[in-house]
């Protein structure tokens, strides 16, 4: 499977909706390389604002310009946008509705090499929290470009979680993506592996394994769609299956899984495996050695997926 | 509204708006005095002289908007949209209660004439100076106003936003401090002393004015300043008494989020000459 970059994806889908709107204005703070704003920086230079070292002072100024009637999309890595500035979130951003996107890259272990400080196991625990604010994890470089068009469009708060790795492209161009909906990358009925991010492919390798090796049909669902979740998806699967494992590089506390279970305790309970990091912070080492390390790879979404259809 | 310079009724506004503080607070039995109070004549003469504002018409494009940065301030900001006809007076008796539209700190969505919600200190300032910057983008030629407090002072947003402000010559951006000396735990300059503030704000590459933040006149000549500043943005450190008007909340760091008692209310209120 091709791979491509999500934050590559997402300078250049800004810098369409910047040729095309010009009330979108793009804020950085000092990543504009990183998060690739500086796409849209290059050419659009008057509507992008490098904020400096001051991601506080950008969410809440984010704020105030999207209340002047600008689309405002304001980026930095998750651990910073969300996790420092979660304050300016919470009362400048979604208590008064404003129209800022904001869009995190560098999230969870895939970051790497830079270790704990830079690695949020938090932000979507965090964002899910906040009233009004929309949160989508894209699966691949096409959600992301469908992800940020819809949120451009949209009016109101968005949190779109993008990596820092490339990641497999899941999704045909006709894929629909559409606000509070998730896709089914594989189709079973044994048991439903739902996953998000990064966490999508890896969790389609442990499906092809659970159905060659162990004759386990499994199902695959990469629920982008955290805030609104999307529940037709998941009772859809739920009465197929039975249980769900769910896989985020996140912690196990709130994010995906937490949904998830809110969710199905609510609505349909079924047995889940909630697989993600266990209060601990991460380390450094490549993405794919941290992911082993910490358990996140195929030989263990085969094992909790087993473990749940009380095979041993 | 007529526009001739005319200090004794804005005086006047003034002393009506500390009248509506005490009314609202006593009523609510919850609330900030203190600092409310010491704005009273910022607040006058922005809503009754100085900004380009329609009650009738809130959503008017061009018109200057006003950021309470000191959120609990809101009885202040509240009187005065009142005062300026957004809302019914009396609806200021409801401030903090379960059906009101006037949230204990300022809220947007429900009240009207609020341009920002906040609460959190240090916010206000930075939003203030979004606005400013959106507003000169979209080539409107409205002014920002914004009143932050000394104890929000040591935020470090405030001082994000002043560099923001400084580096980008948001000239369209006019800040009241409300230097009154008091926090909830003590005097500023004792719990952690903000001073030098003249020549901090002169370094952050504002045009920095001094004034006695109760004297009407003092207050018109540092905003015809600030409309001749075209390159930096303005502060205009207010020299105010918390507690101004009421002689036992004068400088009394008890009253910064203490309302007053009924009978404290009756005494206030013959204080303020509201018979």
């Amino acid at each position: 499977m091709s791979k491509s970059s999500l934050r590559g994806q997402y300078g250049k889908t800004l810098l369409d909706l910047g040729r095309q709107n010009h009330d979108i204005i793009v804020m950085d703070a000092d990543l504009a390389k990183s998060t690739k704003t500086q796409t849209f920086a290059k050419e659009i230079s008057d509507r992008f604002y490098d904020m400096g070292l001051s991601e506080q002072d950008m969410i809440s100024t984010a704020a105030g310009l999207a209340l002047t009637g600008k689309t405002v999309f304001a980026s930095s890595f998750c651990v910073f946008l969300i996790g420092r500035a979660f304050d300016q979130v919470r009362q400048s951003v979604c208590y008064n509705q404003a129209n800022v996107k904001l869009v995190g890259t560098h999230s969870g272990l895939g970051v790497g090499e830079d270790g704990a400080t830079h690695q949020t196991l938090e932000d979507v625990a965090l964002a899910r929290t906040l009233p009004n604010l929309k949160v989508i994890v894209p699966a691949d470089a096409l959600e992301t470009d469908f992800a940020i068009r819809l949120a451009a469009c949209t009016p109101g708060p968005f949190f779109v979680r993008l990596t820092r790795q490339d990641l497999p492209d899941l999704h045909s161009p006709d894929h629909q993506f559409a606000l509070g909906k998730g896709s089914v990358i594989r189709d079973g009925n044994g048991i439903s592996l739902i996953a998000m991010g990064s966490m999508v492919h890896v969790a389609l390798a442990a499906a092809e394994v659970l159905e060659k090796e162990h004759h386990i049909p499994a199902a695959v669902i990469n629920m982008s769609a955290i805030k609104p979740l999307d529940g037709d998806l998941l009772m859809r699967y739920a009465l197929k299956s039975k249980g769900f494992v769910t896989v985020e590089d996140h912690s196990v506390n709130g994010g995906l899984g937490g949904a998830v279970a809110e969710w199905a305790a609510q609505n349909y309970p079924l047995p889940i495996k909630i697989m993600g990091m266990k209060e601990q912070f991460g380390r450094s080492g490549s993405s794919e050695a941290l992911y082993d390390h910490f358990g996140l790879n195929t030989d263990h979404i085969v094992a909790e997926a087993r473990s749940i259809l009380n095979i041993r | 509204m007529p526009k001739r310079y005319d200090p004794d009724a804005l005086q006047e506004i003034a002393r009506r708006l500390r009248v509506s503080i005490i009314e609202m607070l006593a009523e609510s039995a919850s609330g900030h005095p203190g600092g409310s109070l010491s704005i009273a004549e910022i607040m006058s003469y922005l809503y009754f002289h100085e900004m380009n504002i329609d009650p009738a018409n809130p959503d008017l494009i061009d018109r200057d908007r006003f950021v309470l940065s000191k959120g609990h301030a809101a009885p202040a900001l509240y009187a005065v949209l009142a005062e300026r006809g957004y809302f019914p007076k009396n609806d200021l008796f409801g401030l903090r209660k379960i059906n009101s539209h006037l949230q204990g700190h300022p809220h947007r969505l429900d009240t009207p004439g609020v341009e920002a919600s906040t609460g959190s200190l240090g916010q206000g300032l930075s939003m203030a100076v979004g606005m400013a910057m959106g507003l000169k983008l979209s080539g409107i030629h409205s002014n920002v106003f914004c009143v932050i407090g000394d104890g929000e002072s040591q935020e470090g947003q405030i001082w994000e936003a002043a560099m923001t402000a400084g580096f980008r010559k948001v000239s369209n951006l006019c800040v009241f401090l409300d230097h009154n000396n008091l926090q909830i735990d003590g005097k500023v300059t004792e719990i952690k002393n903000i001073s030098p503030i003249n020549s901090k704000w002169e370094a952050f590459g504002w045009q920095t004015l001094m004034i006695d933040g109760h004297s009407i006149n003092e207050i018109h000549e540092a905003i015809r300043l600030f409309h001749t500043e075209f390159r930096r943005p303005t502060i205009i450190v207010a020299k105010t008494v918390k507690g101004k008007g009421v002689s036992f909340m004068e400088n009394q760091v008890d009253f910064h989020g203490v309302a007053p008692s009924q009978m404290e209310k009756e005494i206030a209120l013959k204080e303020l000459q509201h018979v």
